[in-house]
């Protein structure tokens, strides 16, 4: 696929490839979103606003260049905010493609790095010489200061403008946990919010701390995503039991979605309220309890999002659906085109129309 | 103190507030009056001696060295409010520039005084508040909070000669509360614009140096007027949600 390279996150012309329940794939323009939805519809958003978790220091034990990449959180507290699973490159930056970058200095327990204005401790490494468990010093507000001073949103090479915070936040970022944008949240807009709304589809959020998608390095990779600590709000909570009543559908936006939900998910298919940890890897053999149907962008074969698109649709249609993306230039990575998949019926019978007429279908193709 | 202020003390205690213009004037008095009620208090404000003035002053208030008027400054401005706060029920927008100082007739006002206003006036709240939205909505969501007041002026709807950067630049500001404000019914996100009237403060200092301070209010006294309209604003807000609620159960 082609990696969406400018940072805008709701560009006209953005596509959406639909795999309905029954394995039938639909091309519709991403705008006519709503159009695919049913009144009775729930759309759980992440509010996570995302974190400029790329801190660029120096190792002062060897005085190397270093970027800190910070990957993982043990809660969302805000005052919570001293200790950080983080990933450590050496030096440059993000126009070298991450599986380009070099290994940091050998790191230790108690090396000291100095990350702009702030300081920190490495702890321990965990299990990988990239990978280290750090403690900022000072207060949480001074931590807080140095990181939206001197941080940086993770980027990618792809991308090749620096990221501002505005380019990662999204329309509902709320509360700062995520260490990369829960991107998914990018083709919601108050206006779609808005048109939602109009159409009786119900809106909620939840809070998911959203981790790296990528480090280029394979041992690494495969660990990926780490625990994540979400938290889903009693009102959030009953709007899915709520639609669960009536019959509609849960619709995450985004795969940190998914995990929050299926992580927290109770009997009869809701969700329980309060604070937790996703620690669950999903794919193929995940059975979803909760949510119907995923929001997200379109993932390449062999990553941990594109795995975990096989709890919702046989590897046959996601095959299909692999190809119809290729084959219609959709764009792929945080900025690109989506893909709208609902959880198979399990049933091999194909529907010639999906959908109600109205003006957006138009522009809507079933595949032969 | 009267009955409805002891009122307000109730409903502001554990609320998230966040403060623009912190160390001065209304911003200042709004900064003591919430953090005395018991409200969870950050602000911004340009000059690091008066923010660290302020907090030493105020302990657990959170302060944050920023221009609002600066695009740049905006994101990391709205990153340490929410960091500090973990979330904003409350925000006000109460930094101001007067434009040219001395005040001047438009005509010998230069175009760069025009453009600090309108960056510090209007566009400041604007880019803050929009950042904050997702917050807001969230808040409001929750049942909280969700209300944004901007400090307006008299100056905004009555034509002063000499204040014409200020005053038009605050009516701007007050025609897009107006409207955000009808965009955001159905978040449950209320924006507010509020004249505060003349007071005694550092600004109108600048403006009219020779200004008899026995005939101006003091901030204290707006802050109060403040506080009753974002407590109505959030009493008002929490109505709605109630019955939201009560509709969806049926």
């Amino acid at each position: 696929m082609i990696a969406a390279a400018s940072p805008i996150q709701r560009p006209r012309e953005a596509k959406l490839l639909v795999i309905d329940a029954h394995g039938t794939l639909l091309h519709a323009p991403r705008r006519c979103l709503p159009n695919l939805l049913r009144s009775g519809d729930l759309v759980v958003a992440n509010d996570a606003a995302t974190l400029p978790a790329s801190l660029a220091g120096i190792h002062v034990e060897s005085g190397a260049p270093i970027e800190v990449r910070l990957a993982q959180r043990r809660s969302l507290a805000s005052d919570d905010v001293s200790e950080f699973g983080a990933i450590v490159f050496g030096e440059g930056d993000y126009r070298t493609p991450t599986e380009r970058r070099p290994l940091p200095p050998p790191l230790a327990g108690g090396d000291m790095l100095r990350l702009g204005p702030l300081r920190a401790t490495v702890q321990r490494t965990l299990g990988h010489p990239r990978l280290v468990a750090l403690r900022f010093e000072g207060s949480s507000l001074a931590i807080w200061r140095g990181i939206a001073l001197h941080g940086r949103p993770i980027q990618y090479a792809y991308v090749p403008t620096p990221l501002a915070l505005w380019d990662v936040w999204t329309r509902i970022a709320a509360v700062p946990t995520a260490f990369e944008p829960p991107s998914a949240g990018f083709v919601l807009d108050w206006h779609l919010i808005g048109e939602l709304r109009a159409r009786r589809i119900a809106f909620a959020t939840l809070t998911h701390a959203a981790g790296i998608s990528s480090t280029g390095d394979a041992a690494l990779d495969a660990l990926l995503p780490f625990d994540e600590p979400y938290h889903i709000s009693r009102r959030t909570a009953d709007a899915i039991a709520r639609t669960r009543g009536r019959g509609g559908r849960v619709i995450a936006a985004g795969t940190t979605v998914v995990r929050a939900l299926e992580a927290a998910a109770g009997d009869h298919g809701v969700a329980r309220a309060g604070a937790g940890v996703a620690r669950q890897r999903i794919d193929a053999r995940t059975r979803l309890r909760v949510v119907d149907a995923l929001l997200t962008g379109t993932h390449e074969p062999g990553t941990s999002h594109h795995a975990l698109l096989g709890a919702f649709a046989t590897g046959e249609s996601l095959q299909s659906a692999d190809h119809e993306l290729e084959d219609h230039g959709y764009r792929t990575h945080e900025f690109g085109d989506s893909m709208l998949i609902e959880r198979g019926s399990g049933t091999r019978a194909r529907r010639t129309s999906p959908l109600t007429h109205d003006a957006c279908t138009s522009n809507m193709r079933i595949v032969a | 103190m009267n009955a409805s202020d002891r009122n307000d003390d109730r409903n502001l205690a554990g609320l998230r507030i966040f403060i623009t213009g912190g160390t001065s004037g209304l911003g200042l008095a709004l900064v003591r009056g919430w953090h005395a009620h018991g409200a969870r208090v950050a602000f911004v404000a340009r000059t690091p001696d008066r923010v660290a003035q302020v907090m030493r002053e105020l302990p657990g208030v959170a302060g944050i060295v920023g221009d609002i008027s600066r695009k740049d400054d905006v994101y990391p401005i709205a990153l340490q409010a929410l960091g500090a706060l973990g979330g904003i029920d409350v925000l006000v927008n109460s930094a101001s520039s007067l434009g040219p100082v001395p005040l001047a007739l438009l005509g010998d006002t230069e175009c760069e005084d025009v453009e600090r206003a309108l960056a510090a006036n209007l566009l400041g709240p604007f880019r803050l508040t929009k950042a904050l939205l997702g917050a807001l909505s969230a808040s409001a969501a929750d049942g909280r909070g969700g209300v944004v007041l901007n400090v307006s002026s008299d100056a905004a709807s009555t034509p002063y000669p000499g204040w014409g950067a200020y005053g038009a630049s605050k009516a701007a500001l007050a025609h897009m509360s107006a409207i955000w404000n009808l965009e955001l019914e159905g978040e449950g996100v209320r924006i507010l614009s509020i004249d505060p009237g003349d007071m005694d403060t550092p600004l109108h200092a600048l403006a009219v140096p020779d200004a008899d301070p026995s005939t101006l209010r003091q901030p204290e006294d707006a802050a109060r007027d403040v506080t009753h309209a974002i407590v109505a604003a959030l009493r008002r807000n929490a109505r709605d949600r109630h019955h939201e609620r009560e509709a969806l159960a049926r």
